[in-house]
Order: C-alpha cells, then sequence, then structure tokens
C-alpha cells in the first residue's frame, strides 16, 4: 500500500478520532479524500486568511465527509482545538456538513449536486474581477447521479472556466451500494471529456501524484478541469476498504483500536 | 411589470456595476435592452434553472448582485432547493425575478402557471417576497430592495398596462397599502390580481356593500400590524389570491386573526380545486377559479347574505 504524505495521515488519524468521540459514521467517505483534501490545503490552495478576492475557494460538494476538511482546517490553524473537539456536539458549528458559519469554509452543503454550480459561478465571478482566484470542487462519484450537476458541467465548459477544477472521488461506493450497480457512471472520463472539460485521470490516494497534476493544470485559460480521483473507499482502515456499511457505521471500541493502529502503520 | 423591471434594472446597473441579469433561456423581446447594454453583465444560463440559482450564489458571495429570471414557476419550483440552500442559507442578495405568477400564462396550461410560489417562498425565513400590484408599484418596490444585503423573490406580472387605482405606485417593506377605505367588509389582495378586487369593490358599492381595499405587495416581511389593524375593523374579511387557497395571504390572514385574537370572519379567495386539463386565457381561468371581479362581487354578497354570523352593513344591500 502506497502510504500517505504527513498531513494526509494527520487528517485521516483526525477523522478516526473524532468519529470515535462524537460516535458517529461517514468514516469511509472521509477517508476516501484524505489524501486529496491533505494536498490541496497543505500545497495548492492559496488562502491568505482574510483576503476575499484573493483567496482560493474550495467548495466540499459532497458534504458529508466535512470531518476531512475540519481536519484540515485545524492542521492550519484555522479552527482551534476546542472547535475540532465539539465534531457533531451540541451547539457546534462542526456538523456532520460544513456550514458557511465557520470561518473557513466558503460554502454550505450536504445537499449532493449542489457545490459545482456554486463553483461554477464563484469561478464566473473571479474571472469578472479579473482576480486570479481558482475555484476547486470536490464531488463524489454518486454525486454524479444527479442531473443538476451536470448542468454546470455544460455551463462551466461553455465559458470556458478555467479557473475551476472539479476533483471527482471515485470510490466507487455511495450509501446503499456500488456506483456500478445502483446507476452506472462508466465510462466517467469520457463523459466529462465530452462534455468539454479538460479530464485528468489519477490514483486519488497517491499524494505525489495529486500534486503534480494539480500544479500542471493551466488556470488562466481554456476549458475547465476535471480530476477523476481513484480513491479506495475507507482508504487505511483494511476492515472498512470498499465496504458498504461504512458509509454510515459507527466504530466499536476494538474497531477504533485496529483503526488507529492501521493509520499508525502507514504514517 | 416586465417592461418597468428591464427598464429599471438598466438605471440601476448604470449606477452600479455589481448588477449582473441571468435568464433561464426566457425574456425573449424583455431582455434584449440590457443585454445590449451590459453584454459582459448578462448571461443565458440555457434551460438549466437549478444551475442558474447556483451560479447565482457563487456570483453573489463574491459581490455581485444577480437578477436571475424566469417564469415563476421555472424560477421558484423547479431550483427551489438550490435558493434554500444557496441564496437563503448563505444570506447572499440574489435576485429571483417570476414572471407570470397564477394564471398568466393562460392556455400553456398548468406547468406555466404559478399557484404555490407565494406558499412556498414565505416559508422560508430569510427571503424578502414582493408581488406588486402594477407596473408603478413594481418599480417603487425594486427600487426599495435591489441593494437588500439577502435574496429577494419579485412576483412580476407580464401585463405593462394595468394601474390599480389609489395605489399611486406605493410601496414599503412590511407594509400593506390601503387603496380604498369602506365600512362594511374587507378585501385583501395579493399583487397582481388586485386591480380585478378593485373592480370588484367598485361594482359592491352601489349594491349596498362598502369595502375597504388593502393591497399586500410586501409578502414578506408580511404587514402583519397593518392587517391586524385594518383586520380589526371589520367583521368580514375576504383575501383574494391568484394562488392556490393554502400558503398564500389568506393563510397569512388566518395567522394574523389567530394571532391576535381578532374576531372578524375570514374567507379565502383562492385556487381551490386540482387542475382538470381544462386551460383558457387568464380571464377565463380566474372566472372559472371565482377569482374575475365578477366572480369575487358574488362571492362577497354571498357570504353577506348567507353566512353567519350576520355582517351588519352600513346600509341595506341590493
Amino acid at each position: 500500500m502506497r502510504k500517505s504524505n504527513d498531513f494526509s495521515g494527520k487528517i485521516r488519524k483526525i477523522i478516526i478520532e473524532q468519529c470515535k468521540r462524537a460516535n458517529v459514521g461517514h468514516i469511509g467517505s472521509a477517508l476516501s479524500i484524505a489524501d486529496l483534501v491533505g494536498v490541496l490545503y497543505d500545497s495548492i490552495l492559496k488562502m491568505p486568511a482574510d483576503d476575499h478576492n484573493r483567496r482560493d475557494r474550495f467548495i466540499l460538494s459532497k458534504g458529508h465527509a466535512a470531518l476531512a476538511v475540519y481536519a484540515a482546517l485545524f492542521l492550519k490553524k484555522m479552527i482551534s482545538l476546542e472547535q475540532l473537539n465539539g465534531y457533531c456536539a451540541d451547539g457546534s458549528l462542526l456538523g456532520v456538513h460544513p456550514e458557511h458559519f465557520l470561518k473557513g469554509v466558503d460554502f454550505s452543503s450536504g445537499s449532493l449536486g449542489q457545490g459545482l454550480s456554486f463553483g461554477a459561478g464563484a469561478a464566473l465571478a473571479a474571472r469578472m474581477q479579473k482576480s486570479a482566484r481558482r475555484v476547486f470542487v470536490l464531488v463524489s462519484d454518486g454525486e454524479c447521479n444527479e442531473g443538476a450537476l451536470w448542468e454546470a458541467v455544460m455551463f462551466s465548459a461553455h465559458h470556458k472556466l478555467a479557473n475551476l477544477t472539479a476533483i471527482i472521488d471515485c470510490n466507487g461506493q455511495q450509501a446503499f451500494g456500488y456506483t456500478k450497480d445502483v446507476l452506472s457512471l462508466d465510462p466517467l472520463a469520457q463523459r466529462w471529456r465530452a462534455f468539454g472539460w479538460d479530464v485528468h485521470e489519477i490514483d486519488g490516494n497517491d499524494p505525489k501524484a495529486i500534486k503534480d497534476t494539480f500544479e500542471a493544470l493551466d488556470f488562466s485559460s481554456g476549458s475547465p478541469h476535471a480530476i477523476i480521483a481513484r480513491t479506495v473507499f475507507g482508504k487505511g482502515v483494511s476492515y472498512m476498504q470498499s465496504q458498504i456499511k461504512w458509509h454510515y457505521w459507527p466504530m466499536s471500541d476494538a474497531e477504533y483500536q485496529q483503526a488507529l493502529s492501521e493509520i499508525k502503520d502507514n504514517e | 411589470m416586465r417592461k418597468v423591471f428591464v427598464k429599471t434594472l438598466l438605471e440601476l446597473a448604470q449606477k452600479d456595476e455589481r448588477i449582473m441579469l441571468l435568464t433561464g433561456d426566457l425574456g425573449f423581446t424583455v431582455l434584449e435592452p440590457f443585454r445590449d447594454a451590459f453584454p459582459k453583465r448578462f448571461f443565458n444560463c440555457g434551460v438549466a434553472e437549478q444551475n442558474m440559482a447556483g451560479i447565482a450564489t457563487g456570483l453573489a458571495e463574491a459581490g455581485f448582485i444577480p437578477f436571475f429570471y424566469s417564469i415563476v414557476t421555472f424560477a421558484v419550483l423547479r431550483p427551489y432547493e438550490f435558493i434554500r440552500n444557496g441564496a437563503i442559507l448563505h444570506q447572499l442578495p440574489v435576485r429571483i425575478v417570476g414572471v407570470g405568477g397564477g394564471f398568466e400564462y393562460g392556455s400553456a396550461g398548468i406547468t406555466h402557471y404559478g399557484l404555490e410560489d407565494i406558499a412556498v417562498m414565505r416559508a422560508q425565513p430569510g427571503i424578502t417576497v414582493i408581488a406588486p400590484a402594477d407596473s408603478a408599484q413594481a418599480r417603487s418596490a425594486i427600487l426599495e430592495s435591489w441593494n437588500l444585503p439577502g435574496p429577494v423573490y419579485y412576483r412580476l406580472s407580464k401585463d405593462d398596462r394595468t394601474v390599480v387605482s389609489g395605489l399611486n405606485g406605493e410601496f414599503a417593506l412590511g407594509r400593506a397599502q390601503v387603496v380604498r377605505k369602506g365600512k362594511d367588509v374587507a378585501i385583501i389582495s395579493l399583487g397582481g390580481i388586485s386591480a380585478e378586487a378593485a373592480a370588484a369593490a367598485e361594482k359592491l358599492l352601489p349594491l349596498g356593500i362598502d369595502v375597504s381595499l388593502v393591497v399586500i405587495a410586501s409578502v414578506h416581511p408580511a404587514p402583519r400590524e397593518d392587517l391586524a389593524r385594518i383586520i380589526s375593523g371589520h367583521s368580514l374579511v375576504f383575501t383574494v389570491e391568484e394562488h392556490y387557497i393554502n400558503g398564500g395571504i389568506g393563510s397569512l390572514a388566518a395567522e394574523v386573526i389567530a394571532e391576535n385574537g381578532l374576531s372578524a370572519r375570514l374567507v379565502r379567495l383562492g385556487v381551490k380545486q386540482g387542475y382538470n386539463g381544462v386551460s383558457g386565457s387568464q380571464g377565463y381561468m380566474k372566472k372559472i377559479n371565482g377569482l374575475s371581479a365578477e366572480a369575487i362581487c358574488r362571492a362577497i354578497q354571498k357570504s353577506c347574505r348567507d353566512d353567519t354570523p350576520k355582517v351588519k352593513l352600513s346600509r341595506k344591500a341590493v
């Protein structure tokens, strides 16, 4: 198994710890994007905290994996440990899905299929304002079931929003089954390409491949970019990997200990 | 109101470069003046209203004031969840412009009617809902609300000619406009159908029924205090709306009566039946749904005559 880099490894550890503390699920979905979110926050996103005009926008359209983003925000010192430890607690701004009321989150999400439209609007705005800021939207493969997503795909290609990047977390699973069994998306890369996007297919759990791909994109002109990121659902915890039940399931004490030790081994 | 909308928007856009206009491929022969004056701030988003609402959200987050335009049902119902999770949740200055409330698209049939937009929009905290009664009021309403920090929904009519006498273009957020004071019953009407309600009031006077007419254009914030004051002055109150009977201003009036412990009886005139496939002109549809001036007249006469407790009329009804 390819090892996570340090930042993504820390994200995974936080995911496991917080899910256990809060006794909640969505663990597998968060683990599958840990490397994508890790590279984005550690190496790609330009986020001077208060510069609204220059700051890149990141939208987690698959909002149910928000814990991965909270972990990144914590590691980047944008939220405190106290806030992080409030994940899913009463009165917390850190719910299962991200809310823009939390500093560091630009757009709330949770209803699948909406984030890419918000992102396309944000990218159009940046272009109109002649700002170099970029927009990254992380969607899930199951989310591509949503028809409205393809409206945004068409709009973005038509207007050549090169400052927009969609990252499709292709872990092959959705809430109630494998994507190939629920509503087949194949051939996904060809579909995005046919809609006029600049498509790159990569190993979405390989930090180096992710970083190299982002760094090679031309955000100034041409088509919007789609990163088809092939990921493993539950990546890093052997008993969760590619198992449907870990979309929702919380961990027992024994499962928690095993998960922690496996993630530690891979740091 | 469509023409006055575009004219007013053009004037505002000349002064404020944040204003943009998006359309879901509608507005042919209406929106061209804006498109031609500001081609870089005009986007035809195609027949994709959900995405249009999302695009508007992204634009507004960056500081723009996007107006997005379609027929009422396509502007509100199709992208409703995008509006809820986008402009409303984020409290962004997105402007939703729905044209053709009620039966205005007549023979186009139910898919083009706007009969529940007010109900679903006023259910949401954090959005201003405006339904002007005529063009002059539409202009005042746009001028008062275009720069609000949160989202606004405008329910506009295609009709550019109708004038509600006594309204004089008045509009204020959270207020109702009393365009006629009568001693007997009160009619509270929603936006575009106010002209029918006014005609009904005219017809009723010689028949011995003196009507107060109140126009609601500021649906949300609702003119609750104005309504409570007006309703408490009458024992019989009618609401008139080109909208389904539940959830619109009839429901609003019922809330005001109940919450203030008022004793007036309320008769809600609106669309009560589901669609049976029969369509026709707007006038025809209003007529068969009891919303023409004549039908409103008859309903009021009947209530005054038959319902209990009896209304004490200021003079004998004919």
